[in-house]
């Protein structure tokens, strides 16, 4: 097996020793219409309405959808828009809170007698991959091949983000049952659970949980970045290649991530759907860098005041990890399903762009051996023909080859816009 | 004597062959050309924007000399192509209307804000894709020049952070309608001088907190308009070049000034 290019980064994960604590419950939340992919919800409730914990509160019949549960008990406000960081548009609900936090009366724990109603409780609680894709669990978890290997992904191979490790530290009894229920209900003879080498102690934890059971295997994957991303687990831990335009289920794998595997067992015993996400906080411009449970909806700007932040001098702020995540320009930006950490920080270089000295160091980091160089050149001479030769939708915008770039060109970027040009035609 | 005799006598038989075979060659294989169309590609200004519907100027050129396509889809060419070319077919001459290409959009640094400061790759398609722009009006020109680099003729350019284009040098080609990622160019006839400059589609409060010189959808000008032109669709105020006489009345009565008289504000 051959090891795939990959770039070492700073692991900076500050807050990996430092508990989970429950955010306080914010004054208003604003739930976006589209937080995983596929299209946007409609809301079902009305402005001046009651909504409780855990009541459905918007849905849609289009496939890829998840309907969207309320975080949070209070009065419906608003139904604002929001903008997303990709362009897109969608309608988004404001609650303004009671504090109360009730749960909804409907919330019971999902009866289960058979792989279907497994499936749909699935979709009913709302799960999708939390690690960032956002791809909905009840579609990954019914393939139309049988799946013979689940991989659980607990790589985390982006800086500062300590949040699936903090899952594996505090609940890891939830992994593993959530892995077994999943092996049975879907009839799957193997897991795999991955994690980066770097965190031995979730290493050490799991394999004492997993001592009893054969079918569950523990991994330690090599810390390099980016270790995390679905093609690239696969082939670390079982030497098989996704090619262009296949899903790993044809191949029979299915990739979980390991907070949503967690989250899939908690819903099973108590029926609350995802209204909370496990969020890092850190950055050089947070003065208590911490990791916090909040609501989905909670707006940024509330957990930065109880991570006490330096609000007026942060110049960069992140939702999600430096490689992949997307800066934020507003405060009243609301965490979503996908969110997974919350960075500010206080310096803000600009890059300068200079001509490409085709030195070829981003064709050597690309884990999928892809030419970014190339396809940069192809997309600004609008080449389509040459683009999707040059397999330019296989990227993963994983960004190792904007950040090794010494030219610091927009590499990665192009490649999302060459992506865009190609389904344009 | 033989020496030069018989390399002669060689050659000139090789001549003589060639010269038989190339004959045969280029009656049998002839390809007949039409000699219009090569007239009339001559009389394209061959810069192959594609206005015309078709591939480029010589695509162009074939159509009309086979079928039966107007003679004045040439716009950069305009009346003098259209012209040359209903002379060269015998057809009558059909007058093009000249028009121009007008930006939907009056949204300059003074009028309108940023949100952001927008970092990545300097083109509008790639500022769309991130929230929507970085402008707080998401509808208006993101004033990254996409349709600057498309014109072959100079005539567009930005200033104060919107795109503004140069009458005199407009060929009314198209190629800026289609690289806008938010549509705000489109084309209109040259003497119909009176734009709406704004293509927000938000309700009149957001679209005043956003913007000065945005459209707020009062629908004023519906009721001063003589001629039943203008029509506020989404709270955005649409005319309708067809009934529009030019009078001037929705521009005056526009308290906004969304609404521009080319003829008086370059």
């Amino acid at each position: 097996m051959r090891k795939l290019n990959s770039i070492r980064l700073k692991n900076n994960k500050v807050t990996e020793n430092l508990e989970t604590v429950e955010l306080p419950i914010p004054k208003k939340v604003k739930i976006p219409m589209i937080m995983s992919i596929g299209d946007a919800c409609i809301p079902s409730v009305k402005v001046g309405d009651e909504v409780f914990v855990g009541q459905k509160i918007a849905d849609s019949n289009a496939f890829l959808s998840l309907p969207i549960h309320s975080s949070v008990s209070g009065k419906v406000v608003a139904i604002s828009y929001y903008n997303l960081a990709n362009g897109k548009t969608c309608k988004a609900v404001e609650i303004e809170t009671d504090g109360k936090q009730t749960l909804s009366p409907n919330i019971s724990k999902p009866l289960i007698t058979s792989k279907d109603s497994f499936l749909h409780a699935l979709r009913e609680s709302g799960s999708c991959g939390l690690g960032g894709a956002g791809f909905p669990t009840y579609i990954k978890l019914d393939p139309k091949t049988t799946i013979k290997t689940l991989i659980i992904n607990g790589a985390e191979c982006e800086p500062y983000i300590t949040s699936d490790y903090r899952q594996m530290m505090e609940s890891p009894d939830d992994i593993i049952n959530g892995i077994k229920y999943v092996m049975q209900c879907l009839n799957i003879p193997k897991a795999i659970i991955a994690i980066e080498g770097n965190k031995p102690k979730a290493i050490e934890v799991l394999k004492k949980r997993a001592e009893n059971s054969s079918e569950i295997e523990v991994v330690a994957l090599p810390s390099r970045y980016p270790q995390g991303a679905e093609k690239v687990i696969i082939y670390t831990t079982t030497g098989k290649i996704i090619e262009e335009g296949q899903l790993p289920s044809e191949q029979g794998i299915v990739v979980i991530n390991i907070s949503t595997i967690a989250f899939i067992y908690q819903y099973i015993q108590n029926g609350i759907p995802l209204v909370t996400k496990r969020i890092t906080v850190d950055g050089d411009a947070i003065q208590n860098p911490c990791n916090v449970f909040a609501p989905i909806g909670t707006p940024v700007s509330d957990i930065l005041s109880f991570a006490k932040a330096e609000t007026d001098e942060i110049k960069k702020l992140l939702l999600g990890g430096p490689m992949m995540g997307m800066s934020l320009y507003s405060l009243d930006t609301p965490i979503v399903k996908t969110s997974n950490a919350v960075l500010a920080f206080k310096t803000y270089e600009k890059r300068l762009e200079s001509p490409c000295i085709r030195c070829g160091r981003c064709v050597s980091v690309c884990p999928l051996n892809l030419m970014p160089v190339e396809i940069e050149k192809s997309y600004i001479h609008n080449k389509v023909d040459e683009l999707k030769k040059l397999k330019v939708s296989l990227c993963m915008n994983c960004g190792c080859c904007s950040y090794t770039c010494p030219a610091n060109r927009k590499l990665a970027e192009s490649h999302q816009l060459a992506k865009a040009l190609i389904q344009k035609g | 004597m033989e020496t030069y005799v018989i390399p002669i006598l060689i050659f000139s038989g090789i001549g003589l062959i060639a010269g038989i075979l190339l004959h045969v060659a280029s009656k049998t294989f002839e390809v007949k050309v039409d000699e219009k169309i090569e007239q009339i590609n001559e009389a394209l200004p061959q810069i192959n924007c594609g206005a015309c519907g078709y591939a480029g100027c010589a695509d162009y050129a074939n159509a009309v000399a086979e079928n039966d396509v107007p003679a004045n889809l040439c716009k950069p060419g305009g009346n003098e192509t259209a012209r040359k070319i209903s002379q060269i077919l015998g057809k009558d001459v059909v007058e093009i209307v000249p028009e121009l290409a007008v930006v939907h959009c009056n949204g300059d640094c003074n009028a309108t804000t940023k949100k952001f400061i927008f970092d990545g790759i300097q083109s509008c398609v790639a500022a769309k894709r991130f929230y929507n722009g970085d402008g707080v009006c998401t509808y208006g020109c993101l004033g990254l020049g996409d349709c600057v680099a498309v014109c072959e003729y100079g005539a567009i350019s930005i200033k104060d952070s919107i795109a503004y284009i140069n009458k005199s040098a407009c060929v009314s080609c198209g190629k800026c309608v289609k690289a806008c990622p938010n549509q705000l160019i489109s084309l209109r006839p040259v003497s119909k001088h009176i734009d709406v400059a704004c293509s927000s589609r938000d309700n009149g409060k957001i679209t005043k907190l956003n913007c000065k010189n945005g459209c707020i959808g009062c629908k004023i000008c519906e009721k001063k308009c003589l001629s039943d032109a203008i029509k506020v669709v989404d709270y955005c105020a649409e005319i309708d070049y067809e009934k529009c006489t030019v009078c001037g009345a929705c521009y005056e009565a526009c308290p906004t000034g969304a609404i521009t008289n080319c003829s008086i504000k370059i």
